[in-house]
């Protein structure tokens, strides 16, 4: 119980960071205030919080349990190409984002894009899906918690109660401090995660007599060799996955986030350090999640890969049943945790508990966002500013970030997908096809409130028909994909052991470019925004 | 020109993230464990962030602080 005592005390500190922003803007009860920091934030602030909130639950619990059962190529998959998709879209765009935000004083994307394309019930269209979308990011934040503190205190702490427990911590401080708690808790945990990270990596590989046998003992064996190599995923599909970063700024939380710096130049440090930072996080993830396979000494990794290699052996023969149950037991989510149980000494374990933890509630900024959103996209747009007056609006706000953290806390403990499957299945995709909009929205003035509509009604088709298709044809043995249908000679559409393929890439790549297409397409057919509109964000002084 | 080089940089550099020659081989192990596809996508990462820089350097879209800061912002239209 040491490591969860530990971890505990972890949780009163950020939620007095929490109360302490709350003190700190007393009596400044402004939207911009609790929702924005008044856009007052410093650089390592800015960077760090900015870094942490993409760094969830996701991040680090699924990075490690996807490399445990699919090698390294996690990390080309996921890190290495959203170092380099992600600062670049923070530097387009989220300049662009902040500038304008500046200028007209929008809290929401939708506020913008209801601005730029002049429309209203087309921008709340927008609202609808981005929120829909966001919700199960909320969700990953809560099973992550739970299940990183039923780890931590072996079992002593079941499931729901920990994901109760994370709810509400992060529901605290969200709720006094808004941004500026959000934003200093973020930071807080991203610099614990980094230094703890940096220690897990060397008591696992102590643990493990050195990571020089480990990778050799893997290599050993054909059943592991594969891991350590990128053999048994295809170049479509590592393609497809540069797609998925795109989601970064296009998620409501991130583009809102771009709106609290106090100068542009504070977008510099986060540009340049961005791609170092997820290698500090990731690769230490990653590679820790491929060498636990070595680690068969502990009994539920042992079961993992048993569960793995049966899957693989005799899938073909099983009902999909059968082989959903085996791959809920070869899930490994958990194998972070369950290495520093074995490997580290029970401080050190709750400390480095804490770390992960700090990782996990990064789902702080998505509440926050969600709850900005309702309250500005919906209430403040249709019943009027002036009617509800600046203190209304933050309680609305508070309001929101309660119901939205109740209702994620009692999905998650009914959700069986692996937290890893649902938030790229879902949330990840549908994002990456919405940043058409924005790109559409801040460099081309031909852009048109029916190209934005055209967009996001395909991405919610989208991202429904993959549901529906995955929910309607089970996912095969691990091995050939399941035909479904084809065209050209082609395989148009297949059932993946991991999801879906269209000609070979994943639906993301799809997705990205019919929501592109339709922009471009629907704009040309109907009418621009009126010249005033234009020049507002095009001026003809522009130079540059 | 210079805006040209950025774009064929960047363009270039999202090209190399498909390192098909690494594909199918673990080694060598740098530093006698990490396999050789790892490594290299960690220096991937180091090269977007150097190519970062160059674009701050290069490439930074001042006229968009100099607007926001002269445009006395006026509240949006809601």
């Amino acid at each position: 119980m040491i490591p969860a005592a530990i971890v505990f005390v972890y949780l009163a500190v950020v939620v007095y960071i929490g109360v302490f922003a709350f003190r700190k803007a007393r009596g400044k009860e402004e939207v911009e205030d609790y929702f924005l920091a008044s856009r007052s934030l410093g650089p390592f602030v800015f960077l760090m919080s900015l870094f942490g909130t993409n760094m969830t639950a996701f991040a680090i619990l699924g990075s490690s349990g996807h490399a445990f059962n699919n090698g390294i190529v996690t990390y080309g998959l996921m890190a290495s190409s959203s170092g380099l998709v992600i600062p670049l879209t923070i530097f387009l765009i989220g300049t662009r984002v902040w500038a304008l935000g500046k200028r007209f004083g929008f809290i929401t994307p939708v506020q913008l894009f209801r601005d730029r394309w002049e429309c209203s019930h087309i921008g709340t269209a927008i609202f609808a899906v981005q929120a829909v979308l966001l919700l199960p990011y909320v969700i990953i934040g809560v099973m992550g918690g739970g299940t990183t503190l039923n780890v931590v205190s072996g079992g002593v702490v079941p499931f729901w109660l920990g994901g109760a427990v994370v709810a509400l911590v992060v529901m605290s401080y969200v709720f006094f401090g808004g941004m500026r708690g959000t934003a200093w808790v973020n930071t807080f945990q991203t610099v614990l995660f980094l230094v703890f990270g940096t220690v897990a990596v060397a008591v696992i590989g102590w643990g493990m007599g050195g990571f020089r046998s480990a990778a050799e003992g893997l290599l050993a064996s054909p059943a592991s060799s594969w891991l350590l190599t990128r053999e048994r995923v295809p170049p479509y599909y590592f393609f497809s996955y540069t797609f998925i970063p795109l989601s970064a700024i296009a998620f409501p939380h991130i583009t809102i986030f771009c709106l609290t710096a106090r100068k542009m130049g504070q977008f510099a440090k986060t540009v340049i350090f961005y791609p170092v930072c997820i290698m500090a996080i990731w690769l230490p993830c990653v590679f820790l999640g491929v060498m636990a396979n070595r680690a068969q000494d502990v009994p539920q990794i042992k079961a993992k890969v048993e569960a793995r290699r049966t899957l693989a052996q005799q899938g073909k023969q099983m009902t999909p049943e059968q082989r959903d149950v085996l791959r809920e037991k070869a899930d490994a989510d958990d194998v972070l945790l369950l290495l520093l149980q074995r490997y580290a000494p029970l401080w050190l374990a709750g400390l480095l508990g804490a770390g992960i933890m700090a990782a996990v509630m990064a789902t702080d900024s998505q509440i926050l966002a969600l709850s900005t959103m309702f309250t500005e996209d919906v209430l403040t747009h249709y019943g009027g500013k002036e009617r509800f007056g600046e203190h209304a609006q933050v309680q609305m706000g508070r309001g929101f970030v309660v119901i939205l953290t109740a209702l994620a806390y009692v999905i998650a403990l009914q959700a069986p997908e692996s937290i890893f499957s649902l938030a790229i299945q879902y949330a990840f995709s549908g994002f990456a096809a919405l940043s058409p909009l924005l790109v559409a929205a801040l460099f081309w003035r031909g852009s048109t409130r029916w190209g934005a509509l055209a967009s996001t009604v395909w991405v919610a088709f989208a991202v429904a028909a993959v549901a529906v298709f995955q929910a309607a044809v089970p996912a095969p043995a691990p091995g050939p994909p399941l035909v479904v249908s084809r065209l050209f000679g082609l395989d148009a559409l297949a059932r993946t052991a991991g999801g879906t393929a269209v000609f070979g890439f994943m639906p993301v790549v799809p997705m990205v470019l019919v929501s592109a297409l339709l922009m471009v397409v629907v704009s040309a057919l109907t009418p621009r925004p009126s010249a005033a509109t234009i020049e507002r964000y095009f001026p003809a002084s522009r130079t540059r | 020109m210079r805006r040209a080089l950025l774009v064929l940089a960047v363009g270039a550099l999202y090209v190399l993230h498909q390192d098909v020659w690494f594909w199918r081989t673990a080694r060598p192990l740098v530093f006698g464990f990490v396999p050789v596809g790892l490594f290299y996508h960690a220096c991937f990462s180091v090269a977007a962030s150097l190519l970062m820089w160059l674009l701050v350097r290069e490439a930074w879209p001042a006229h968009l602080e100099e607007e926001a800061e002269r445009g006395a912002r006026p509240r949006r239209r809601d």
